[in-house]
């Protein structure tokens, strides 16, 4: 106990103190755990990447950012199922989100700009409707099978002994590398610049001749092929179904408000935080209040409350930044 | 699909007739993650409806997006405005938790093609309330004693938590004599288990059973699948459905799973049912399709002996279950849940198409641990 004294909030106290408290998990799990966190923030930044900067650039609230994330997967199933390859189906998701958040933006959202958010609202809700009725509509209601490529499948040895899946690995990779090019894309390049302005102050950017339209278009496709592409990677693992990109969504405007509404900055600390907090949240709960209660009712009791955890992190966010992480204005 | 189309008109012919026509509400699940569950269950229904003949029988059938708020919405509908005689159709069962107490209040009968939550088949059991499937803890429990018979002694259980998925453990644990490795409720609707996989993998279990329905367990296995980790699982049926099994591919195959229900039942009303169910979805049925096939011919059987309005008569008839079941040999419990053969099966691979095969008999006749608490 005495080292632990010493200690403040290192890692190493941490999995110490973890230790001495009395859970029953090694450190193996514990990074095993980070990892997986790490990854479900990861594939959250591809989602709330898009929201914020809709958002940001064109003051949009669209509750119809799931329903890329779906057309993504189903892209991505279907095109894999019929070609057999996996970054083939992947390609194809990225180009069908695009395509259709361009086809929405083009038809329904641009009447939307100058109207207030609950008519924003509502119209993106009924395109939810649209999207998912169409999917049904054409794929019916039973999921699709998307397999892991080959390439990727099986589970790679770490250093330390840990067995990770490598198709997680490469999840939290590729993660890492849109959220670097995001960055490079909106720091580096003039369609950046634009867009920076166009977050500022969208009338003087008209006002000096750029067509306003054009990014627009261009910056919703963006935010629905991240959205896609992000459906497509998770589509491998889990089930392409019909309303998939629901639950993702509500996740995704809890990352945005956490990291400050229009700051892709923001949207990747807050992504990570969300993903680390639910995922470790959901395993050390339950095992803390063993220490209390009996195993049944801990596990109960601790998943009951893991799953408040994103929400209480975004409620402690905004008493303590009203205008979340990175955010500039209310 | 045509017959169903055949079916509605017959139904929208017969709601115009000057007979006393049954009218039934029908709540379930057809959008979102539980989708395929409660489209199973609407067809099987649907089908017998139509195979009866009937055309005096109204169905209405509300999607309920597998939302307690919205579930209790549409039933006070249906019995305040519809005027329904028979509710039935509930999937899940907090939702089932959250309607059935008010629908059988109200003197409408509830036949549950499903959900089949302890309380409502011990203290909380009604004279009105039928579960045509089987109690929530039943398959679970024929899993626990299929683990004893394969000699696993170390288990990883796991399952959402919620009314069911509590019962799905308590069930396992009542007759599993087994340790447990570890013990799990995941979030109803959890699609990433990363998390619960790491734990399995570092618990040293033997066996590793779950109870995840619909997309839930396709998640699951495939990610299970993929880590790596060779430990077997073991489940009930609803983990390896029908409906989930071409999504999951070959990842399930091998895996024994406990059903009171199965394509390969021999009885002549099984084997007409599923020729019937294909030609008229183009699809393998499910025992989600099978149990609403069931339900509807029990409600069938009990309308040639009695109008719902005349309840103690109609009661009696559901309570004699008097219907050709696709499970062979059907009969009520005192607390109206079934007395039923629970089976062993197999995941297979049939040319391109992933289904089960019966392998064994778990219980023959079982009931449930409830039935003493229901006092009616």
């Amino acid at each position: 106990m005495r080292a632990i004294a010493k200690c403040k909030w290192s890692f190493a106290c941490l999995l110490a103190g973890a230790q001495n408290f009395g859970f029953s998990m090694s450190a193996i799990l514990i990074i095993e755990q980070i990892l997986n966190g790490l990854q479900f923030g990861v594939m959250l930044f591809l989602m709330a990447a898009g929201l914020t900067l809709i958002f940001g650039v064109m003051g949009l609230i669209n509750l119809a950012h799931g329903s890329l994330y779906m057309v993504g997967a189903f892209a991505a199933a279907s095109m894999a199922g019929l070609t057999g390859s996996f970054f083939i189906g992947l390609l194809a998701a990225l180009i069908a989100a695009a395509l259709a958040g361009a086809i929405i933006e083009i038809v329904v959202i641009r009447r939307l700009y100058k109207a207030a958010h609950l008519d924003q609202v509502l119209a993106t809700f009924a395109l939810i409707l649209i999207f998912s009725e169409g999917t049904r509509w054409l794929f019916g209601s039973f999921p699709l099978f998307l397999e892991i490529p080959a390439l990727l499948s099986g589970p790679v040895a770490l250093p330390g002994g840990i067995q990770y899946p490598l198709y997680r690995l490469s999840l939290i990779a590729i993660g890492l590398a849109v959220a670097v090019g995001l960055w490079a894309l909106i720091e580096k390049t003039r369609i950046g610049i634009q867009i920076r302005a166009g977050e500022n102050d969208r009338e003087m950017i008209a006002a000096l001749g750029v067509d306003i339209s054009k990014l627009y278009t261009l910056v919703f496709a963006l935010g629905a092929a991240l959205a896609g592409t992000a459906g497509a990677l998770v589509g491998a693992i889990q089930s392409v179904q019909v309303g998939m990109g629901e639950p993702v969504l509500i996740l995704a405007f809890v990352v945005i408000v956490i990291g400050g509404i229009g700051s892709i900055r923001g949207a990747f600390i807050g992504a990570l935080l969300v993903g680390l907090t639910d995922t470790l949240g959901g395993v050390f709960l339950p095992e803390l209040l063993k220490l209390f209660m009996e195993t049944g009712s801990a596990q109960k009791t601790g998943s009951a409350f893991a799953s408040m955890g994103i929400y209480i992190l975004m409620g402690g966010v905004l008493i303590w930044k009203p205008t979340g992480l990175f955010g500039a204005r209310a | 699909m045509n017959k169903f189309l055949m079916a509605t008109a017959a139904l929208a012919l017969g709601a115009t007739s000057v007979f006393a026509d049954v009218k039934i509400g029908m709540i379930t699940t057809l959008s979102g993650g539980g989708a395929g569950l409660g489209i199973d269950v609407r067809d099987g229904f649907m089908l017998a409806i139509a195979q009866s003949g009937r055309n005096d029988i109204d169905v209405v059938i509300e999607d309920d997006q597998r939302k307690p708020d919205i579930a209790v919405q549409l039933s006070d509908k249906m019995i305040q405005s519809e005027r329904v005689d028979i509710m039935t159709g509930i999937i899940w069962s907090n939702l089932a938790m959250a309607v059935v107490p008010a629908v059988t209040n109200q003197n409408v009968f509830y036949l549950s093609p499903n959900a089949g939550p302890s309380l409502l088949a011990g203290r909380g059991c009604n004279e009105n309330y039928f579960n045509v499937a089987w109690q929530n803890d039943n398959l679970h429990e024929a899993a626990g004693a299929y683990a004893n018979n394969a000699g696993y002694k170390n288990s990883f259980i796991m399952a959402p938590n919620y009314p069911a998925g509590q019962d799905a453990l308590t069930g396992y644990k009542r007759f599993h004599t087994g340790d447990l490795a570890g013990e799990v409720f995941t979030k109803l609707g959890q699609t990433d288990y990363a998390a619960e996989i790491a734990q399995i993998r570092a618990s040293g279990a033997d066996s590793v059973y779950f109870f995840l329905p619909g997309g839930m367990g396709i998640s699951f296995l495939k990610q299970y699948a993929d880590s790596g980790i060779d430990i077997p699982v073991v489940g009930p049926a609803f983990s390896f459905d029908q409906g989930i099994l071409q999504a999951v591919g070959a990842a399930a195959l091998g895996v024994v799973n406990t059903s009171q229900w199965n394509k390969d039942i021999d009885n002549p009303t099984n084997a007409a049912f599923v020729e019937t169910f294909q030609a008229a979805y183009g699809r393998l049925p499910s025992l989600y399709a099978s149990q609403g096939f069931d339900t509807a011919n029990l409600l069938i059987s009990a309308l040639e002996t009695a109008h719902p309005s005349d309840a103690d008569s109609f009661r009696d008839a559901l309570r004699a279950a008097n219907f050709d079941s696709t499970r062979g040999k059907f009969a009520f419990g005192p607390n109206h849940h079934p007395i039923q053969t629970i089976y062993a099966r197999e995941v297979i691979q049939e040319g391109d198409v992933f289904t089960n095969k019966i392998i064994g008999v778990a219980f023959e006749n079982h009931s449930d641990a409830y039935a003493g608490d229901c006092k009616m």
